[in-house]
């Protein structure tokens, strides 16, 4: 992005008394500027975005992310939006053909029979209920809980870890020894204790993990915070007088938004592992609703005879992630300015 | 009290002098906008107190620019900062710093942020990273208004414009959406101005703000300097280890030395005839268009150690003329033969008996003082500067242009 910017404006001698906020003078200037300037300047903003959206393994993850949330919103609806598929995860049916799943997903030139997605394309548990209806509806559940703990977590993040950063002192040793203390519980004992505690609804869940998970990105903040604010430019907005709210908001945290980005991302996948950790425990999702972890929890048993309840549900969880890993690892790069392979 | 040339002249305000105590003149409180009393600034360290500044009096009027000199270390910028409430919460501040009449070092923390950038506008050196690299230059002077006054965006965004415009950055409002990055050096330094200036201040401190720059920019932005000053009515603190930039903008001169002003002087009167070896010595080893073929004229030695000061005068090591005096007693900063003319020497008259004061650090032929003078009154920037010359090698291409 070389930029034929550094042109001193030539003002021989006559200061600003003659150019001044006349606006002819700068129009003048303008036409002789403007001829040079025939390559366009790039924002960091669209720099990250350029990067971002040439890392392949990103822009792979963004896609797969994007159709299962769409798939798992749209199949059977959510809220007010409809669902285009005719079952639902709580009405039971009679079991067909021991419940086997009815997805051929092979096409005619491989296995003969011929690409078909059947009756109940993930197959049905022992009481009937569609499978596929009960995945979508696990997977929404599952996401719903992930982006929360992702929101709450770097919310609560971002403020203490400023906080204890800017601030230093008192405020700093109380912040911190809180984020000690916490990261020394075992989480998923933490997260045991304040689900069960809960009525174990999604959005409940959510806050509540958010609250848990927050600590590393509190720590990560902090360490940014303590070396952003003795650049000279906090000093500068100091003798500008802006007050301390508007340092961080203003200048400090745009510099550091690219981490607290990255690790929200990285959360996300943490938190979709730490809810299937501990529905499978049982702590998570309450019945009669359901989640993925809860899903391969229940049939862990009939793992050796009706593997596909453990599979399906099993690959969701794979396939989210990994692709919001992926993400992150491409925001991560985006954001590195070292990144340089990939210029204007 | 002390044996003058031209007793006549002498104030006799000074018997009441106390030794090592720093009287500015007395003057009418309603015509100073700042009035700094005896500050001093100490810094506890592992190695004991750093006695930063020990001692800096001086009053600013409206419009006026006063510039503070000295080398590294000479408590020049730290001065400056405990007066804008810069310093961190180690540093033990005395004295007195009066805006308008009220003490800022008394105030509440907001009270004291509520002058910073609205009364008090401060300069930083190298712009580069003094900028916020992921703001944009509009963004950044719409914090600058938005921190002090609640007016909506766009008419913050306005202002902004209309002070780009000012500090003479062409095409202002595309410039408003530029990055630090994307601007020169000098285009740097000039936004840096308009974010000084954008509230209006009465007071700009302006900390080396052409140091990180070439002659030539330096040239423009202390012409911008000036012009902006006068459109905003503020008077400048105006800190350097520049004698020349010095002598092109100040009206009135303040020579540090080891935390203390050693001598005080308008701008003409300290380079045509300082009184203090120290600033005679600042003279001397700065190269001027009539020494070519001559040697400079260093001052030997290094300044002292702020954690632990020998008595007396702080410079005897290093003076050419120090007595037996100077190691005991360190001079008070009494006025001299003129008017508004002060120093910090035993010897002062001696130093003002001498023809060329430099002369006093190495005895050279040549008369050097008479061309300073003449090319300091004019404080309008003037087209080629000798110490330019010096350093050009005697080109005059590399004036603005």
């Amino acid at each position: 992005m070389s930029v034929p910017t550094n042109m001193e404006p030539g003002r021989p001698g006559s200061g600003l008394s003659s150019g001044g906020l006349d606006p002819s003078d700068g129009r003048d200037v303008d036409g002789t500027a403007a001829a040079g300037l025939s390559i366009k300047a790039r924002t960091q903003g669209e720099l990250v975005l350029r990067r971002f959206v040439r890392h392949r393994g990103a822009m792979i993850g963004l896609l797969v992310f994007i159709a299962i949330i769409v798939l798992a919103v749209s199949s059977i609806g959510m809220g007010p939006i409809p669902g285009w598929w005719d079952k639902t995860f709580t009405t039971t049916g009679s079991v067909v053909d021991g419940g086997r799943p009815t997805l051929d997903p092979f096409p005619a030139f491989v296995d003969g029979d011929g690409f078909a997605v059947g009756e109940s394309p993930f197959g049905q548990d022992s009481i009937g209920r569609d499978y596929f209806a009960t995945t979508m509806r696990g997977a929404q559940q599952s996401l719903q809980i992930a982006l929360l703990v992702g929101l709450v977590s770097t919310i609560v993040g971002t403020v203490v870890g400023s906080i204890a950063g800017y601030f230093g002192g008192l405020t700093e040793n109380v912040l911190m020894r809180v984020v000690d203390v916490m990261i020394t519980i075992p989480l998923l004992l933490l997260a045991a204790v304040v689900a069960r505690s809960t009525d174990g609804s999604a959005p409940t869940l959510g806050l509540l993990l958010g609250i848990v998970v927050w600590t590393s990105l509190a720590r990560l903040v902090r360490g940014e915070v303590l070396s952003i604010k003795e650049r000279e430019f906090v000093e500068a907005a100091r003798a500008m007088g802006a007050n301390p709210f508007r340092i961080i908001t203003r200048h400090i945290l745009p510099n550091i938004i690219s981490t607290i980005i990255v690790s929200a991302t990285l959360t996300i996948a943490a938190a979709i592992l730490l809810e299937t950790a501990l529905s499978f425990l049982g702590f998570g999702v309450q019945a009669p609703d359901t989640s993925l972890g809860k899903l391969i929890s229940e049939y862990q048993t009939a793992f050796a005879t009706r593997p596909w309840l453990f599979w399906f549900p099993g690959l969701m969880i794979i396939g989210i992630a990994l692709s919001v890993n992926f993400i992150g690892d491409g925001l991560r790069d985006a954001f590195d300015p070292r990144q340089n392979k990939v210029r204007a | 009290m002390r044996p003058t040339k031209e007793s006549a002249t002498v104030s006799t305000s000074q018997a009441s002098g106390v030794v090592g105590e720093v009287v500015p003149p007395p003057l009418d409180p309603t015509t100073e906008i700042l009035r700094v009393e005896d500050l001093t600034v100490r810094f506890p360290t592992d190695d004991g107190m750093v006695h930063a500044v020990r001692g800096v009096s001086y009053a600013l009027h409206p419009r006026e620019v006063l510039g503070i000199v000295g080398e590294s270390g000479s408590g020049k910028s730290v001065s400056s900062m405990a007066v804008m409430g810069l310093l961190p919460r180690s540093a033990k501040i005395g004295g007195r710093v009066l805006f308008r009449g009220d003490d800022v070092l008394r105030m509440r923390p907001d009270q004291q942020r509520s002058l910073r950038g609205r009364k008090i506008g401060m300069i930083f050196q190298d712009a580069m990273t003094a900028l916020n690299p992921v703001l944009s230059i509009g963004a950044q002077l719409v914090e600058a208004v938005r921190s002090h006054e609640h007016i909506s965006h766009t008419a913050a965004l306005l202002r902004a414009q209309e002070m780009l415009d000012l500090v003479g950055i062409p095409q202002a409002k595309d410039r408003l959406r530029s990055y630090p990055h994307e601007f020169s050096g000098g285009m740097r330094q000039r936004a840096m101005i308009a974010m000084a200036v954008i509230n209006r201040p009465d007071v700009i401190f302006a900390d080396e703000p052409t140091t990180a720059l070439d002659v030539t920019v330096q040239a423009q932005i202390l012409d911008t300097l000036l012009a902006v000053k006068d459109e905003v009515d503020a008077a400048i603190v105006f800190i350097t280890h520049d004698l020349g930039v010095i002598a092109s903008v100040a009206d009135r001169v303040l020579v540090m030395y080891a935390g203390k002003p050693v001598e005080t002087a308008g701008v003409d009167e300290i380079f045509a005839e300082p009184r203090m070896p120290y600033t005679a010595g600042l003279l001397g080893s700065m190269p001027t268009v009539d020494l070519i073929g001559e040697r400079l004229r260093p001052i030997q030695g290094t300044p002292p150690s702020l954690i632990n000061l020998p008595t007396g005068c702080p410079f005897r090591p290093r003076c050419p003329i120090a007595i037996d005096v100077c190691a005991s007693a360190e001079p008070p900063l009494l006025e001299t033969d003129r008017r508004g003319h002060t120093a910090a020497c035993h010897r002062w008259e001696d130093v003002a008996g001498y023809d060329d004061a430099t002369s006093m650090f190495r005895v050279e032929k040549g008369q050097t003082v008479g061309l300073v003078a003449e090319d300091t009154e004019d404080v309008e920037l003037p087209e080629v500067r000798p110490e330019e010359l010096g350093r050009d090698g005697g080109t005059t291409a590399g004036g603005p242009a």
